[in-house]
């Protein structure tokens, strides 16, 4: 495990700091903005203190994405990461939660039931980078079309290919 | 037995009281003149209740994040004109401060100063137009051309600046294409001084109109908690009583040293996002008038050649000049590797950038995040209960834009 160097971060979250020590993996904050990167397993344990605590109260997910560090020159711990970017409206603070995800098995915990956001962000981070999230009501595509082969964002799908559409397929199925 | 007002008064109990069966399934979309660009809506009907909504997106995926991988940084700024088409020039500066903030350099102060008069005239035609829009639904067409008149004058401002009217691709990383020409600054104070005018005729017009009243309280409602949950920023969410605005919490650009109020109100629904609108054009114009007032005299370019390109002038006299020239067209700019997210207050919420850069000439990632991805998401939990008609009615006042929302 890397040396967690909190020198003068820690006081921007330390509750959280404190008590997820043992999955904290490295803690940044270039040109400011402060990043947490933390192992998988324990995600919505996690996501659910940022968001109740009350000395950290992040009550807006703003942003849920997905990275595919493989063409990537600095070497990564995985292959795929998981970028959650939370703001708390009373605190005018944002965190970036970073969590890497092997390609043997993309596949992470959902947090649609702490925040309702993450419903079509999840989608979209399976849409465009395959990355499973384990307990989402409804995790289908939702930019490219139901036929589509692949997820476009990985690095080692071409920028320039182009799919046929065979039919338009849509559903009536509410 | 109920008055004809009553029933026209139409609760969201009554459709749970209405029987379960004979639903009908009706499809909006994808194109259809209410809709305002290519969403498709299926609603399951009970009468005229809707009983349950999905909503399907994506047909207007462009590939925005993969194509930014392929293009140098600065090549990327076009492509951020068609995100929210009709404040084009908030995208743009929006990108090139997530670039600024990744090179670590801040552009002079005269280049700040027309960013935030561009910006805020945006953000004042990117509301003409949701109004506006917003009341043609309901069947008020005359707001609609008033608005409309200001607009263009906008749009003549934004194309003496640029040369363009809808795709401005005004910025560049570390400045801006080029300075304003001679007597803009003139004219941009005659034209935003006619806009008062247009935004009382529409305010007489609609603020304390019973039909509009009608057709917009109580239509579309959405509570505090739930808009948080669901990310909301921008008009929207203010509308729910959060007074968050990044140019305040956060403040860019000297932000906090104009005089302006953050405008919000209370009941959530499509009568409060449309007054908040309004009260935000009239906050907007009082921040141009001030950026006007205290507009600099400089470069608007950073003086780094190894950001914008050199004067024409240095590229033929000097060796240095033509090197940097010669670098930046055909390397282009080199931010450090490192990644950033920044944050900048568009017409319908956070717009924000996350870059990552991977040290050469192009970026490693953009991802964007759409203020209208987050608001549209909750669009079916806003209707349940109400009719198509209402429906309607708080599409328009969400002022969902589909080139953001699918990219």
């Amino acid at each position: 495990m890397p040396e967690i160097d909190i020198k003068g971060l820690s006081d921007k979250a330390p509750a959280f700091l404190e008590r997820f020590s043992g999955e904290v993996l490295s803690v940044s904050d270039f040109r400011g903005d402060l990043e947490i990167c933390v192992k998988k397993d324990r995600l919505k344990e996690m996501v659910g203190f940022l968001k109740e605590d009350s000395s950290l109260s992040f009550d807006i997910l703003m942003d849920l994405f997905g990275m595919d560090y493989s063409t990537f020159p600095i070497a990564q711990l995985e292959r795929f990461a998981v970028v959650y970017n939370f703001y708390s409206v009373s605190r005018k603070k944002r965190l970036r939660l970073k969590v890497f995800v092997p390609e043997q098995a993309a596949e992470l915990d959902s947090i649609h039931e702490i925040y309702k956001a993450a419903n079509w962000y999840e989608r979209e981070t399976w849409d465009m980078f395959g990355i499973r999230f384990l307990g989402h009501p409804n995790l289908v595509r939702i930019l490219c079309h139901g036929e589509f082969q692949g997820h476009p964002l990985r690095k080692d799908y071409p920028s320039d290919q182009y799919q046929k559409l065979k039919h338009a397929a849509h559903s009536n199925e509410i | 037995m109920e008055s004809a007002v009553e029933q026209l008064n139409h609760k969201p109990e009554r459709a749970n009281k209405a029987s379960q069966k004979n639903l009908m399934r009706l499809n909006l979309g994808p194109s259809h003149p209410a809709t305002h660009g290519t969403l498709r809506i299926f609603v399951e009907l009970d009468g005229e209740f809707i009983r349950q909504m999905k909503q399907e997106i994506g047909y207007l995926h462009r590939c925005f994040e993969k194509m930014s991988e392929t293009h140098t940084w600065n090549q990327v700024v076009p492509y951020t004109d068609r995100l929210n088409y009709c404040s084009a020039l908030m995208n743009n500066v929006g990108y090139v401060m997530a670039v600024e903030k990744l090179l670590g350099i801040t552009v002079p102060k005269r280049c700040q100063r027309i960013r935030v008069i561009l910006c805020e005239l945006s953000r004042i035609a990117d509301h003409l137009v949701a109004i506006g829009a917003n009341a043609v639904d309901v069947g008020a067409l005359t707001c609609f051309w008033y608005f409309f008149r200001e607009r263009e004058n906008l749009y003549d401002l934004f194309e003496a600046a640029c040369g363009a009217r809808l795709t401005t691709s005004y910025t560049r990383v570390g400045g801006l294409m080029r300075d304003l020409p001679d007597g803009w600054t003139d004219w941009c104070r005659k034209i935003i001084g006619n806009i008062p005018r247009s935004i009382d005729d529409v305010e007489g017009l609609l603020t304390s109109n019973r039909i509009w009243i009608d057709r917009t309280r109580d239509v579309a409602p959405i509570t505090r908690e739930v808009a948080l949950q669901y990310g909301f920023t921008g008009p929207c969410l203010r509308a729910c009583g959060v007074p968050y605005d990044i140019r305040k919490a956060h403040p860019y650009y000297d932000y906090d040293q104009f005089d302006w109020n953050i405008v919000t109100s209370t009941a959530g629904d499509t009568y409060a996002r449309y007054l908040v609108r309004m009260g935000e054009m009239r906050e907007s114009l009082r921040i141009v008038q001030q950026a006007l007032d205290d507009l600099p005299d400089g470069p608007v370019n950073v003086d780094d050649w190894s950001v914008v390109l050199p004067p024409k002038e240095a590229v033929y006299t000097t060796i240095e000049g033509l090197i940097a020239h010669f670098k930046l067209l055909t390397e282009g700019l080199r931010p450090p590797v490192g990644e950033v997210y920044s944050y900048t207050e568009a017409a319908n919420g956070e717009l924000g950038f996350f870059i990552s850069s991977h040290g050469v000439g192009r970026p490693y990632r953009v991802r964007v995040r759409p203020p209208c991805f987050a608001i549209y998401q909750a669009f079916p939990e806003m209707c349940l209960g109400q009719t198509v008609s209402d429906a309607i009615a708080g599409l328009g006042s969400l002022n969902i834009i589909a080139g953001e929302l699918d990219r």
